[in-house]
């Protein structure tokens, strides 16, 4: 029961999953979900706790203060200059680098600068209007052949697991023969000719993002349904977005853009199953305890309206799949790899751990059976652990421990 | 990661303390390691933004550039850190031991004795981290092909004089470090997490401060508290007591302290701009900010420099591993070749291999992977554990020797049959031929039966006695006595020789006749050397 808020209604079934949604939440402003939010949850599909917080837009960062396990994450000023430095370089001069690049790698006629159409997609609109406004575009360049529209910061949408996520992406090209090429500018190097495998991973993770709402975008526009099947093919104006991207970063050690096209269907499909998978928004609701809420406002005198402690505890109610890899991903780490420590889960080891250690769960059980305690001989995972702990002692010339005294000295 | 370090970690998170990995220390430590600190801007690549260096942990040398973006603060950055890294490089070079090896005549094929020189000592650079290795690697990459003002064709921005010369050695320390085993570019939390498992993942391994936080918590503090206070805790201005080590700094130092006094020190030097004839005051100015700079970038990488010499002190409480010399003179050689290489005024390491060079860099790596994974079993029983426990060693107990002979040739040959006890589960089925380690000298045996109720199998030794009738004393193990057999070779084979430069299949871009002009003709649009990368 949720003591603290009487004045909240009892609700049942009934009530819509974005209301109750808002209402998790609380009376503070929702954090919408960008491409590499949704990139990260795609990485983890099976964390309910991610997948809820995000789609209630609560933040997480902030959460996670209150929680004592603050975030590690920011961005230095010097990398936002250096990246918004970068981008108007290579949009500047009505965006005659960027069309050069873009001609260059897909091998397209060579742009006029008449040919080129910079429609205005009102940045300082709503995200509903500008998401309108966007798609209306989509729908003039499509109607328009032959000629370049560039599509200067847009705003898509992407249904996940049932809530809406807008998406921003650098830039997307409507190119002469009618296809649509996302372009996701990055200031990391190509040096020599390669870059980072792993910020270039990251990059086309988040591209794939995009490249999936356009597509929805084009289907809703040829009024047809999306196909799930990613070997579709699809026809006429639906098949209009590329998979390839343009990747766009310096060149060197300079500030010169070089491009590279990215070919995303690997990552398009793997988003796109993940994105299936996540448990849908109503089924995570309805298995919701009472009581649970995360709202971070506070009353007219500034306390609070929930307590640390209430918040702990909703955090709780709601299961996460913790591994390792998601300190660098998900604001909630440091506060996941806690609990996941005190419950003495092996998957705070590492995700591998977890398949080497067969049905052992906990450090605990894991250690019981180094020491060769309770064990079923027909456990082959028990019985090499045991080995294992056998030869351990011995190379480092320690008495092996006896079945049952699972304490080391010292402790 | 193998069984058995999973278990290292598992007793790690018990005991609240990192457990070893090792018994022995597998990597060569230097009498006289340099320790290298690099920062580098945000967000900027192969912008340095200081360094703190040293072969005196009492005593580190600073080098800072106040604004990152600045290309002659850049050069005054990297002349100086040449100025200072340089003699220390180069000084291992003086003193040289004679080798006597033979070469093979291209012509004839012969084989002749030669002399050669390999210097007795080599640096060895310690970073904390695989980021800083990347980091050195990336400065030696954009120095190397600059152009100096000896050149004849200088370009629009030449560098101080040594600083190509510094790319060079930067970009084969980089290089070496590639290769398995090798210690002439190390990353602390590579030697730390080889030699211990804490009670986190790899992940959380690759953080210096918490890495160590586990080796050696503070009293009254378990590893995991004290892991967690290096990566998070922060004090009253919101800063990490343990910064990060680099290369990034943490973005909120950047934003809250850095930016802030880089911004102070911009005006400083506007501000003296706008006197044409000099003022007294701006310079102080000017001074005054880039002091308070170098001051903040002095405070978050000295607790990174004390971390260092830290795990310094920790790996040389362990023993060296008998390998060691070994492996460190394939180091030697290597450092001896590149001084060779400058002295001979090759030119620098060209942005890509060709075919052969790729090929025969890799062929080296996967014979030192193969090597060093041998002797570290040799060297260490807890490395050779893993292979007892995978079924590809086994070690136990003779119980009974046999005296044997083979009589099929023209004299009797000693073919003793030992029994030993075990309690590990070989993969030894009769036939297989395995291999004595830690004999008296290398010795082959054969398995001849496997009894695994109870727990023995018995081998024929087939060589290592000696060429007479009767074994060599000593050569056969004797009853009581412990030994480990390996079902694997204890030499690392050598791989089939790659072909001439000449012979270069069409595959990997032909014979370098053709390869060779290829490269001339792409570096006449982009050649890096008359057409020197613009920095801003």
């Amino acid at each position: 029961m949720n003591v603290s808020h009487p004045g909240h209604l009892p609700h049942g079934p009934a009530e819509p999953p974005a209301q109750r949604l808002a209402r998790l939440r609380g009376p503070v402003p929702q954090r919408s979900l960008d491409a590499r939010a949704l990139a990260a949850l795609a990485a983890n599909p099976g964390c309910r706790r991610r997948a809820l917080l995000d789609a209630a837009g609560v933040d997480k960062a902030a959460l996670a203060d209150r929680l004592g396990s603050p975030a590690p994450f920011g961005q230095s000023p010097f990398a936002i200059v250096r990246g918004n430095v970068f981008e108007s370089r290579v949009k500047a001069d009505g965006y005659a680098e960027l069309l050069l690049l873009l001609q260059q790698r897909l091998g397209l006629p060579e742009p006029g600068a008449a040919e080129l159409a910079v429609p205005d997609l009102l940045p300082r609109a709503g995200t509903a209007v500008r998401t309108e406004r966007t798609r209306q575009v989509l729908a003039d360049a499509a109607a328009h052949r032959g000629r370049w529209t560039l599509l200067d910061h847009p705003m898509l949408c992407l249904e996940v697991a049932g809530s809406p996520a807008f998406l921003e992406p650098d830039a997307v090209v409507v190119r002469p023969d009618g296809r649509w090429t996302v372009v996701e500018i990055k200031s990391f190097p190509v040096l020599d000719g390669s870059a980072d495998p792993a910020k270039v991973g990251a990059a086309a993770r988040q591209a794939a993002v995009y490249v999936l709402a356009l597509q929805q975008t084009a289907a809703e526009l040829a009024g047809v349904k999306p196909d799930p099947d990613p070997y579709a093919a699809p026809e006429g104006l639906a098949a209009a977005p590329d998979t390839a991207v343009l990747l766009v970063c310096p060149r060197d050690f300079s500030n010169r853009p070089t491009a590279a096209v990215v070919d995303v269907r690997r990552e398009l499909s793997v988003t796109r199953r993940q994105l299936q998978r996540m448990t849908g928004i109503e089924q995570l609701l309805e298995a919701l305890p009472e009581g649970v809420g995360f709202d971070l406002s506070t009353d007219d005198d500034g306390s609070p309206v929930r307590s640390t402690g209430q918040l702990g505890e909703s955090v709780a109610a709601v299961p996460a799949a913790y591994s390792p890899d998601c300190l660098s991903t998900c604001e909630l780490g440091f506060h996941c790899r806690q609990e996941a420590r005190c419950a003495g889960a092996v998957e705070q080891l590492g995700r591998a751990v977890r398949g080497e250690l067969g049905s052992l769960r906990t450090v605990g059980d894991a250690l019981a059976a180094a020491a060769g305690a309770g064990t079923d001989p027909a456990d082959e995972a028990a019985a090499r652990l045991a080995r294992a702990a056998a030869l351990r002692a011995e190379a480092l010339g320690r008495r092996p421990s006896a079945p049952g005294s699972g304490e080391a000295p010292g402790v | 990661m193998s069984l058995l370090s999973t278990l290292a970690r598992l007793e790690a998170v018990r005991s609240g303390r990192a457990e070893p990995l090792a018994t022995v220390r597998h990597r060569h430590l230097s009498d006289r390691p340099m320790v290298v600190v690099p920062l580098t801007a945000a967000g900027e690549a192969g912008a340095p933004l200081a360094a703190m260096l040293g072969t005196d942990r009492a005593a580190p040398r600073l080098h800072v550039v106040p604004q990152p973006l600045d290309r002659d603060q850049r050069f005054a950055f990297l002349a100086a850190l040449a100025a200072d890294l340089l003699p220390y490089l180069e000084g291992y070079g003086e003193e040289v031991e004679q080798v006597e090896g033979t070469e093979r005549d291209p012509e004839t094929g012969e084989r002749t004795p030669v002399v050669r020189e390999l210097c007795a000592q080599a640096p060895q650079l310690i970073v904390p981290s695989a980021a800083g290795v990347d980091q050195l690697g990336l400065i030696g990459r954009s120095t190397r092909f600059r152009r100096t003002a000896d050149d004849a064709d200088a370009g629009p921005h030449p560098v101080p004089t040594r600083v190509p010369l510094l790319g060079r050695w930067l970009t084969h320390l980089r290089e070496r470090s590639e290769v398995p085993g090798s210690s002439l570019l190390v990353a602390m939390t590579a030697l730390l997490s080889r030699h211990w498992a804490t009670g986190q993942s790899h992940l959380e391994d690759q953080h210096l401060g918490a890495l160590l936080a586990w080796i050696s918590p503070p009293p009254g503090m378990s590893g995991a508290e004290a892991a967690r206070r290096a990566e998070s805790a922060r004090d009253e201005r919101g800063q990490l007591y343990c910064p990060p080590a680099g290369p990034a700094t943490d973005p909120r130092f950047d934003e809250k302290l850095l930016a802030p006094a880089v911004a102070r020190y911009d005006a400083a030097r506007a501000a003296l701009r706008a006197r044409p004839g000099g003022d007294e005051r701006a310079e102080r100015h000017v001074r005054r900010a880039a002091e308070e700079i170098r001051e903040l970038l002095a405070g978050v990488l000295r607790p990174t420099w004390d971390q260092v010499w830290h795990g310094v002190d920790l790996l040389r409480t362990l023993p060296p591993a008998a390998h060691l010399p070994e492996r460190w003179e394939s180091d030697r050689w290597s450092y001896t070749g590149h001084r060779d290489r400058l002295a001979a005024g090759e030119p620098p390491q060209p942005r890509h291999d060709d075919a052969v060079t790729a090929a025969r860099k890799l062929a080296q790596r996967e014979r030192e992977q193969a090597k060093v994974e041998l002797q570290e079993a040799l060297d260490d029983p807890l490395a050779m554990a893993e292979h007892r426990l995978s079924g590809e060693a086994f070690a136990g107990t003779v119980v009974d020797v046999e005296p044997a002979y083979d009589t099929s040739g023209r004299s009797p040959k000693p073919r003793p049959l030992v029994t030993v006890r075990t309690a590990d589960r070989p993969h030894a089925d009769p036939g297989r031929e395995v291999h004595r380690a830690g004999g008296p000298a290398a010795q082959k045996a054969e398995i001849v039966a496997v009894d695994p109720d109870d727990g023995t199998l018995t081998l024929r030794l087939t060589s290592g006695m000696g060429r007479r009738k009767e074994p060599e004393p000593g050569s056969v193990p004797q009853p009581g006595e412990q030994v480990v057999f390996t079902l694997f070779e204890l030499t690392v084979r050598q791989a089939a020789p790659l072909p001439a430069p000449e012979d270069t299949p069409w595959t990997h871009g032909g014979p370098p006749s053709a390869a060779a002009l290829a490269p001339a003709a792409a570096a006449a649009g982009s050649d890096p050397i008359t057409d020197p990368e613009d920095w801003e």
